[in-house]
């Protein structure tokens, strides 16, 4: 499978990345090297094989259900590149 | 006084317990030794008062006797460990200035045992790629060159000619090992990201089992593979580090909780009646000739150690590179969804949210983490996801069940090369096509998609006079097998230290 210019335009958009429309065509063949690389995974046969899940079989720990972190507000907006009153500021969302 | 940064981790351990030299004295060795190496851009940020405050508290514990495993010992860190009140980048642009209120679980445990931090280590951006090209503070200098190269120290600093790429993606850590600019250092290894450095290096480097070391606070990659570990300057020093390292973590539900041996005490054990595997598969057409006679050599110092060679095979190993370039980027894309310019790192503003995350993903990554964001995101999109994402899962289960089958003969571990080739150039690679440099991982990327352990031993040089590395992949949780064969490796191999500081 390759993809066209339209799909890597999607694909951008999909992954909220911005390409220049004059980028495409060299992203197109970088994503098309690699899969064509990737197709030779059709070669196997996987009929019953399960999907691997997780490498070392085990069973997840629980914790109990409770509060046991938190009231750290001024510290989790430190990084943010715009806060207010300890809230992430983004541009408007709802008109 | 001899030079300190010249010792080995646990000779400098020694000498601290044997009081021939202080903690503060060794770190203002290393501290020096890091400014004068600054065009080898190894260091992403250094942190020597820092260093030195620990240093003056081990000192102080170390009068006391209450000396930990590590105490005074100065380490560099990846820059992928999150540490606490220290600039933690991924080296990326889109972390920006990123303060991390709290400590990754791994060097928190280095902080407990006595470790000093000298600074934080260079790394290709996201720990994607095999050169440490792809970083946001440009790429790293290999201390290696080729025989007669044109690499040297130029003037203010620089450093004039094409030189080496020390691998990737720990490439700081590997460099800074090699170039004595700290006694050991913290990596991670996704496909190969340990292992392949250190063989460019000379150094070694050890993948730990899948779970062995917790991912908390390491900034997330493919969360499947991902695994945390040490680059040092012998098996030993790399023993005594993964001791710290490793152990169960409530904050990820992945590590496990088994005890953490002393794998300090399998460095120097016998191999003898040892059965090593020699998969027929790994024999690629084109294999590098020099490359085919090191692997050679390796069986011969085995044997000679008292270990029997049986031939195995791995049918699907061909296959882990494949299978990786879609389950890795699908799990990144996933991963690093969190960075949208919103609670963390850098903002680039739009018309909208939706303009804002695009135009601040599009600045802050760079292009080989934007490539595989996008192959991440179209393997797991829908109608692609079967045919994609989850033939490749059902294509590492078979890569696991090879593996199975060859432990299941009695096999207590496999010995391969490490890297298809020596060290090379600056911009030799993947220019046109990003294939070409995926290809360093070939031999290293099985053992990830396994969930294996895997050392890499410096073996001997080539040619050019560039070190060349072997690796054995183990059972999982037997690590300490792979320190016990990584050790006669070394001794039959002997040490690849970098001889004279040419970039000082």
């Amino acid at each position: 499978m390759s993809v066209d210019a339209a799909t890597v335009k999607r694909v951008a958009h999909l992954s909220r990345i911005a390409v220049d429309d004059a980028d495409v065509p060299k992203l197109q063949g970088e994503l098309n090297a690699i899969l064509g690389f990737v197709e030779q995974l059709n070669e196997v046969d996987v009929t019953g094989v399960e999907p691997m899940t997780s490498v070392t079989p085990m069973v997840m720990k629980k914790r109990q259900d409770v509060v046991n972190d938190g009231e750290i507000a001024a510290e989790i907006v430190a990084n943010a590149p715009a806060s207010e009153d300890n809230y992430f500021m983004v541009p408007k969302v709802i008109e | 006084m001899t030079d300190l940064t010249r010792l080995t981790l646990t000779d400098a351990r020694d000498g601290l317990k044997a009081k021939q030299f202080s903690a503060t004295e060794l770190a203002k060795a290393h501290i020096a030794a890091v400014e004068q190496a600054r065009a080898l851009n190894a260091y992403v940020l250094e942190t020597p008062e820092h260093a030195l405050k620990q240093a003056a508290a081990s000192d102080e514990k170390l009068a006391r006797g209450e000396a930990g495993p590590l105490e005074g010992l100065p380490l560099g860190i990846k820059d992928l460990f999150a540490t606490k009140g220290v600039r933690t980048t991924a080296c990326s642009r889109i972390l920006g200035n990123f303060v991390p209120p709290y400590e990754s679980t791994v060097s928190s445990q280095l902080w407990r045992d006595g470790a000093v931090m000298l600074g934080k280590l260079n790394n290709d951006e996201f720990a994607m790629g095999s050169s440490n090209e792809s970083s946001a503070f440009g790429p790293v200098v290999n201390p290696w060159r080729r025989q007669g190269s044109n690499v040297g120290a130029g003037a203010a600093g620089a450093i004039e000619g094409n030189h080496l790429v020390p691998g990737g993606s720990s490439g700081g850590s590997a460099a800074a090992v090699a170039a004595h600019l700290c006694l050991a250092a913290t990596a991670t290894d996704t496909g190969g990201s340990i292992r392949q450095p250190a063989a460019f290096t000379g150094t070694v480097g050890i993948k730990p089992t899948y779970g062995r070391c917790s991912r908390w606070g390491i900034v997330a990659f493919a969360s499947s593979l991902d695994q945390a570990g040490p680059i040092g300057k012998t098996v030993r020093d790399c023993a005594v580090m993964l001791r710290s390292m490793a152990g169960h973590d409530p904050k990820d539900t992945t590590s496990v909780d088994r005890p953490v041996p002393d794998y300090e005490a399998s460095v120097g054990r016998s191999i003898k009646g040892m059965k090593i595997g020699i998969p027929r598969e790994y024999r690629l057409e084109g294999l590098n000739a020099e490359i085919d006679a090191l692997w050679q050599q390796g069986i011969d110092w085995l044997k000679a150690a008292g270990a029997e060679i049986v031939e195995i095979s791995l049918p699907h190993a061909k296959y882990a590179l494949p299978a990786y370039y879609i389950v890795a980027p699908a799990e990144a894309s996933s991963n690093l969804a969190r960075y949208d310019g919103v609670r963390y790192g850098v903002r680039e503003q739009g018309r909208d949210i939706v303009e804002m995350y695009e135009k601040t993903r599009a600045a802050g990554f760079g292009a080989e983490v934007r490539r595989r964001i996008m192959i991440g995101t179209y393997v797991l999109s829908s109608g692609y996801y079967d045919a994609y994402y989850l033939r490749a899962q059902k294509v590492r289960t078979l890569i696991k069940r090879d593996f199975e089958a060859v432990y299941d003969q009695g096999i207590d571990a496999v010995l391969t090369p490490a890297t298809p080739s020596a060290a090379f150039g600056i911009g030799e690679k993947g220019s046109a096509d990003p294939v070409e440099m995926y290809l360093n991982d070939v031999f290293t990327v099985t053992v990830n998609m396994a969930g294996l352990p895997g050392i890499a031993v410096p073996a001997g040089l080539d040619s050019q006079g560039l070190p060349l590395g072997l690796q054995l992949i183990g059972r999982p949780f037997d690590e300490e097998t792979l320190f016990s064969l990584g050790r006669v490796i070394e001794e039959a191999a002997g040490h690849f230290p970098v001889g004279e500081r040419w970039w000082a």
